[in-house]
């Protein structure tokens, strides 16, 4: 099972996508607690991809591909922005970093999904991610 | 995102109903928060019985709003969180900024006095 999307860089793509990937994980026989989890990290993935990779620029896509296999979730967000670098982000758990109002949205991103990659496409950034049925 | 207030026993106490993410409840949370301590409010009590989805830019908003509390020197508390919610506090090692209760009368009681 396989879908893809391309979005707006607004924020009701943010929500599209959140609901997508709800909705094909329950499908693909993942718990709701999973599920919910799932849609949360790619609700995050998709809010950085159109405020900080897009910017919020109309000219500008993200896109997002949602593939279940067996015992498997895998979904991909790209922007077309200028990249990132994942190992500059500071440690949101941090001390000095507790009271920060935001920075967390890659470690929330790594604490509910298995497994993260990021790939920088020269130009755009993509963050894979992926959840295995439990 | 709705939001309504209530006192009791000099505490404000806010009712969120909806989730507290980037795109509903976050500005709605934050102006609230703006609103009350303009007011004077120095012991605020969030409830989040009806919070079922919150993202980083909600926890970020709460945090936001435990920091202006603080630096006006009032307090701010945290009542009935969902599990959904629970679960991004404790993972984000929240437990160890917002003190949080289950139950209401508790939370009020434990507001300082002299706040």
């Amino acid at each position: 099972m396989r879908a893809t999307y391309t979005l707006d860089s607004n924020l009701e793509s943010i929500d599209k996508a959140e609901v997508a990937a709800r909705a094909i994980a329950l499908e693909a026989g993942f718990r709701r607690e999973d599920s919910d989890y799932i849609s949360l990290a790619v609700h995050e993935a998709a809010a950085n991809a159109v405020l900080h990779g897009n910017q919020c620029d109309p000219s500008k896509h993200i896109a997002v591909r949602i593939e279940a296999a067996p015992e498997t979730l895998t979904v991909s967000v790209r922007d077309e922005g200028e990249g990132l670098d994942a190992s500059a982000i500071p440690d949101p758990l941090a001390p000095g970093n507790l009271l920060k109002e935001s920075g967390r949205g890659i470690f929330l991103i790594r604490s509910l999904m298995d497994e993260v990659r990021f790939h920088n496409l020269n130009p755009g950034t993509e963050i894979i991610m992926i959840k295995h049925l439990r | 995102m709705k939001m309504s207030t209530r006192q009791a026993d000099g505490v404000t106490i806010v009712d969120l109903n909806g989730p507290i993410t980037l795109e509903d409840g976050s500005p709605v949370l934050r102006e609230t928060v703006q609103r009350l301590i303009g007011q004077g409010e120095k012991r605020l009590l969030l409830n989040l019985a009806a919070v079922q989805f919150i993202d980083t830019s909600g926890i970020g908003e709460l945090i936001s709003a435990f920091t202006s509390m603080r630096d006006q020197g009032g307090e701010l508390k945290l009542l009935n969180l969902t599990k959904k919610v629970h679960d991004l506090i404790r993972i984000t090692k929240l437990y160890a900024v917002f003190d949080i209760r289950d139950d209401e009368a508790a939370a009020i009681q434990a507001f300082s006095k002299s706040a």
